[in-house]
């Protein structure tokens, strides 16, 4: 039975992580997700769970020390944000190389500088390209179920990558909302215990994890963290439809919404997706045929079925809450249309940088890269592909 | 039992293997395996190593020198790593997953440029942490493995390819960072500063009691190094000598914050004797620097003294 309760998402991750109770959990506060090692270790400090807590002298360490757990045969797990995930940034790339089915939970924020604390995607858009599973949650009940989920996709044979939980900082994290939460018992019961095939505490079989890996090797030991990225997909919709199965909530690689029929969708990640909803009900209300394609599966990206879910739409904007400065688009935009291309569909697509530094997404936003995207489809060229949503365009 | 090298090295099997490539006349793999063979046969030890000279050339893939379990990650973080590691061993025994008889002990090896700069927060963190480790330091005194460059352990006036002996500026013009102190300053069970000497009884017992005193404890080894050094491969047993002999590298321990001199030369040789067979010392001896070498001397005597008088201090406390 599900129990329904009312959780921030920081407290979301935080109970999820409770009931998972990993073996050893190294972390170091940073704003907005400082309140996840906090939570957490209230629940060892009271004996709520068998977690041994590092409490490291900085980001750069917790992913350390959770590299050293892990491959010591223990299940580890990390909490940060933006710079905190920067300075992990070498050990996030150590992490994917030596297959350490690690979950971290990212509450996502500017990366400085100059210094800012509020949402944006810059530090996950960082490690895109890390080796991580990177899930994206519009919600707390998101950020819960997405955590309970991780450790049966990171840890399955055919995947062995760590993992990340990305959602919105402040916006989700500091917003208490109506949860559903599954049962401590059935949580423990699905999640499943962890049996390494190889560990270093084994001292029936010492092994070396770690080397100097050299032109002879390192070539095909990437391209087995690929191969391992490909097989993640149908991993990850296994593992939904388990879920689904136990709690009654469907997951897939993204969610459409009102996709079907429409003629223009908007693409984007995280706590966006719920504004986005309710701009696209008022616009159905008026007859127009506006929908979403919500990413929950950043990494591995799933360029196919996004691309068929795209199909047959007549026009693309794509959110992006992070800028490349590339002077072409950004990160997601440029995921998409990559995807559109390989699958030979040419449909206009405009790229709207957003919400950079925390700056307020409004429903009136959303609702005028609709506007645009009515007179992309009237015209069907795109005059300018990278533009800004929000900005104040007389000070640049 | 009293300690008998002939003993050690007959009936305790090394656990640092040959077939390693590490340079002859190298200080470090002697170190690395005297160390390891001080933990007791019947205990297995996760090692951790810092990218260094002795990671690159203990585990290229798919070779490994080490009979128990290794773990390198980065530069910087042997001492997070390794703390990771015996974090999970904690967890697991407390939770009764692994088997009783498991008696897994935890090494990290880095070096100077692992240890003191790009690692000290790392190490400083694990030490504080209180985790049950042992991190070993093999002092070469500058950053070998990228090609001789100075370290915050370099001695003053050494030749290194960015404090190099010029026209103007006759090498590096720091005195070296004393690492065990700081160490002493974490208030651990057990420091040490240790060196192969003679033979090896001081290294052999001092890494036994660093790695069977419950807690965080630190060895820094003297680990000479022949290309950055400049000291013919044969040598490296004389400069460990000499560096003993001469007071550069005091033998000590620190037992709960009190000081012992593990050995005090009977005659304390003057400092050209451990300079003078090495080439990064060489301009020292050019004439008109003869300010250098007295300079150095008197560093060398003044942290003696230091080391006499905390040793009558801390023991005189106690």
């Amino acid at each position: 039975m599900s129990i329904r309760e009312r959780l921030s998402g920081n407290e979301a991750a935080a109970t999820a992580m409770k009931q998972i109770n990993p073996d050893v959990v190294a972390a170091f506060p940073i704003t907005p997700s400082t309140e996840i090692p906090q939570y957490f270790s209230t629940f060892v400090a009271n004996g709520a769970v068998d977690t041994e807590f590092v409490a490291v002298e900085s980001e750069h360490s917790a992913m350390s020390a959770c590299i050293g757990a892990e491959a010591a045969g223990c299940r580890a797990m990390t909490a940060t944000s933006a710079n905190g995930l920067s300075l992990m940034w070498e050990m996030i790339y150590i992490a994917s190389s030596l297959r350490l089915p690690i979950v971290l939970s990212l509450v996502n924020r500017a990366v400085s500088g100059p210094l800012n604390i509020h949402c944006d995607h810059s530090d996950a858009m960082g490690v895109r390209d890390a080796g991580w599973i990177m899930l994206f949650s519009e919600n707390n009940q998101e950020a819960y179920d997405n955590t309970l989920m991780a450790h049966r996709i990171a840890e399955h044979e055919n995947v062995l990558l760590p993992l990340m939980v990305c959602q919105d900082g402040f916006i989700t994290s500091h917003s208490i909302e109506n949860i559903e939460l599954e049962e401590d018992s059935e949580v423990k019961k699905f999640v499943g215990e962890y049996h390494p095939k190889h560990y270093l505490l084994n001292e029936k079989e010492p092994i070396a994890v770690g080397p100097l890996d050299l032109q002879a090797y390192l070539f095909e030991h990437k391209a087995q963290q690929a191969e391992a990225m490909k097989a993640a997909k149908d991993v990850i919709l296994d593992v939904a439809k388990d879920f689904e199965a136990w709690t009654g909530r469907h997951y897939g690689l993204f969610e459409s919404y009102m996709l079907d029929d429409c003629d223009m969708a908007i693409v984007c990640m995280n706590s966006t997706a719920g504004t986005t909803k309710a701009v696209v009900n008022e616009l159905r209300k008026k007859g127009i045929k506006a929908g979403l394609l919500k990413i929950r599966v950043y990494r591995p990206f799933p360029s196919e079925e996004i691309a068929a879910a795209l199909a047959n739409v007549k026009a693309i904007a794509v959110l992006d809450k992070a800028d490349s400065l590339n002077g072409m688009g950004s990160a997601l935009f440029q995921d998409v249309a990559s995807s559109m291309y390989v699958s030979g569909n040419y449909i206009p697509m405009v790229d709207y940088v957003y919400g950079i530094g925390g700056r307020d997404t409004t429903t009136n936003d959303i609702a005028s890269v609709y506007d645009d995207l009515s007179e992309i489809v009237k015209t069907g060229t795109v005059q300018n592909p990278y533009r800004y949503l929000g900005l104040r365009k007389e000070e640049i | 039992m009293a300690y008998n090298v002939k003993e050690v090295v007959a009936h305790k099997p090394s656990r640092f293997t040959e077939g390693h490539r590490m340079c002859a006349g190298c200080g470090a793999p002697p170190v690395a395996r005297h160390v390891m063979r001080a933990l007791k046969e019947e205990d297995h030890a996760v090692v951790a190593n810092a990218t260094g000279c002795m990671e690159v050339s203990t585990f290229i893939y798919p070779y490994s020198a080490w009979t128990d379990s290794f773990i390198h990650t980065a530069f910087e973080c042997a001492g997070a790593t390794l703390s990771g590691a015996e974090a999970a061993y904690v967890s697991l025994k407390r939770q009764g997953k692994l088997p009783e008889e498991n008696h897994t002990k935890f090494i990290a090896f880095g070096g100077d440029g692992g240890t003191y700069d790009i690692g000290l927060q790392s190490l400083s963190g694990a030490m504080e942490r209180g985790h049950d480790m042992t991190y070993v330091c093999y002092d070469n005194g500058a950053y070998m493995n990228t090609g001789i460059q100075r370290s915050s352990a370099t001695p003053k006036f050494a030749d290194t390819t960015t404090s190099p002996a010029g026209k103007v500026i006759p090498g590096k013009m720091q005195s070296r960072k004393d690492l065990a102190k700081i160490m002493v300053g974490h208030h651990l069970p057990y420091v040490a500063q240790t060196a192969a000497f003679m033979n090896f009884k001081d290294l052999y017992e001092k890494a036994e009691k660093a790695i069977y005193t419950e807690g965080p404890t630190f060895l820094n080894v003297l680990s000479p190094c022949p290309r950055g050094w400049g000291y013919a491969t044969e040598d490296l047993m004389l400069i460990n000598k000499l560096a003993v002999d001469t007071c550069y590298w005091p033998l000590y321990e620190v037992v709960d914050g009190v000081y012992h001199i593990t050995y005090k030369p009977a005659k304390k040789l003057p400092i050209e004797e451990f300079l003078r067979p090495q080439k990064r010392f060489k301009h020292m001896f050019k004439p008109g620097n003869e300010w250098m070498i007295e300079d150095f001397q008197k560093e060398v005597d003044t942290r003696w003294q230091e080391l006499l008088d905390l040793e009558e201090m801390t023991n005189k406390a106690n």
